[in-house]
């Protein structure tokens, strides 16, 4: 079985077929989609502003992952629960969307680098370096974006 | 000149058309539209949760709007700007879709509800700066926030479909009349 078999089977699922059939379904699942964004967008930043030296200069970037964790791990529930399903809608569609494999490659990456490498970073170093606080913002911004950006793009293709 | 007649001059005119026309512009521009949600509504998010007192309750509500709300209005003119632009793309259709004018309608809600806010914070925030939850009021402007902008972004998306368009007859009279909708009779 090919790749490709899989993500045709995939979208014969219960939740694929359902999700195809309803007129209303998919839009009202990518609208919450959009706002599991909105919540990965602020539980990301307050961080990763701080990182850059361009917001809570008083706080520790320590206290301020702890306070926006929840929500981050809420909004990304948010975007799994209501993803996962908008792909089986049009699995096939997903297999030759070049957006589609870029916005899954920077997704892997952005999970990993922030699980790995970003918060480890914060909480275990006593003090973070100036210009390696920034890398890390930066890096996040950067990879966050891109998975924005190439899920947009999955609708134009 | 009619709002409806300003549109209709809009639609004709040449960057008009070329922007609904072009193969990369409208979707670089939509999508610049939907990223600023992360900075803006995620921005705007923040200082909600703070009011409602469900996030950084040890830091002063003063301290949170004045370090997060500069790059709330960032995003938001990055957002005004994209959004005036994919209106100017297809302004007759957008003017007379039912979801557009319920986003309009809750954007001004929550700007209404923004503007209450400020005011009051210049009458007597130091008497609840630091409340981890603050008082009822402070935390309803919250709420109120939250809400609104949730339906701005669910109707926002909701925009994109044809259901309620005027050229998707019949509809029922309520639809037309919200929709603005002249249907030949």
């Amino acid at each position: 079985m090919t790749l490709y078999d899989v993500f045709d089977r995939l979208e014969l699922t219960f939740v694929g077929q359902t999700m195809a059939d309803s007129i209303w379904l998919f839009p009202v699942v990518e609208a919450v989609h959009l706002l599991g964004l909105a919540g990965l967008g602020g539980a990301v930043l307050v961080v990763d502003l701080r990182l850059l030296g361009l917001a809570f200069p008083d706080r520790e970037a320590r206290y301020l992952l702890a306070e926006s964790r929840p929500w981050f791990l809420g909004a990304i529930a948010t975007l799994f629960a209501t993803g996962i399903p908008l792909f089986l809608s049009e699995a096939v569609k997903c297999y030759w969307s070049q957006a589609f494999w870029v916005k899954m490659g920077a997704l892997a990456l952005a999970l990993l680098f922030t699980w790995s490498v970003r918060n480890r970073r914060i909480r275990d170093s006593r003090e973070l370096g100036v210009g390696r606080a920034r890398l890390l913002g930066g890096s996040s911004i950067a990879l966050w974006t891109t998975v924005a950006a190439a899920g947009r793009w999955i609708g134009f293709s | 000149m009619s709002l409806m007649q300003f549109c209709e001059w809009l639609a004709r005119t040449e960057w008009s058309i070329a922007l609904h026309e072009s193969l990369y512009m409208y979707p670089l521009v939509e999508t610049t539209h939907v990223l600023s949600i992360m900075l803006f509504v995620g921005t705007v998010l923040f200082v909600d949760l703070r009011l409602v007192g469900w996030v950084f309750r040890d830091v002063p509500i003063s301290e949170v709007t004045s370090r997060l709300l500069p790059w709330t209005v960032v995003g938001f003119v990055i957002m005004v700007t994209t959004g005036a632009l994919l209106f100017y793309a297809i302004p007759v259709r957008t003017f007379t879709s039912v979801f557009f004018r319920v986003k309009v309608g809750m954007l001004v809600v929550a700007g209404i509800n923004a503007l209450l806010f400020h005011r009051r914070v210049q009458r007597d925030r130091s008497s609840w700066d630091r409340d981890p939850v603050p008082p009822r009021r402070i935390r309803l402007a919250g709420a109120v926030s939250l809400v609104s902008w949730t339906v701005v972004i669910v109707t926002g998306r909701m925009i994109a479909y044809n259901w309620f368009d005027c050229d998707n007859q019949p509809q029922t009279d309520f639809i037309n009349w919200v929709a603005g909708c002249v249907v030949g009779g």
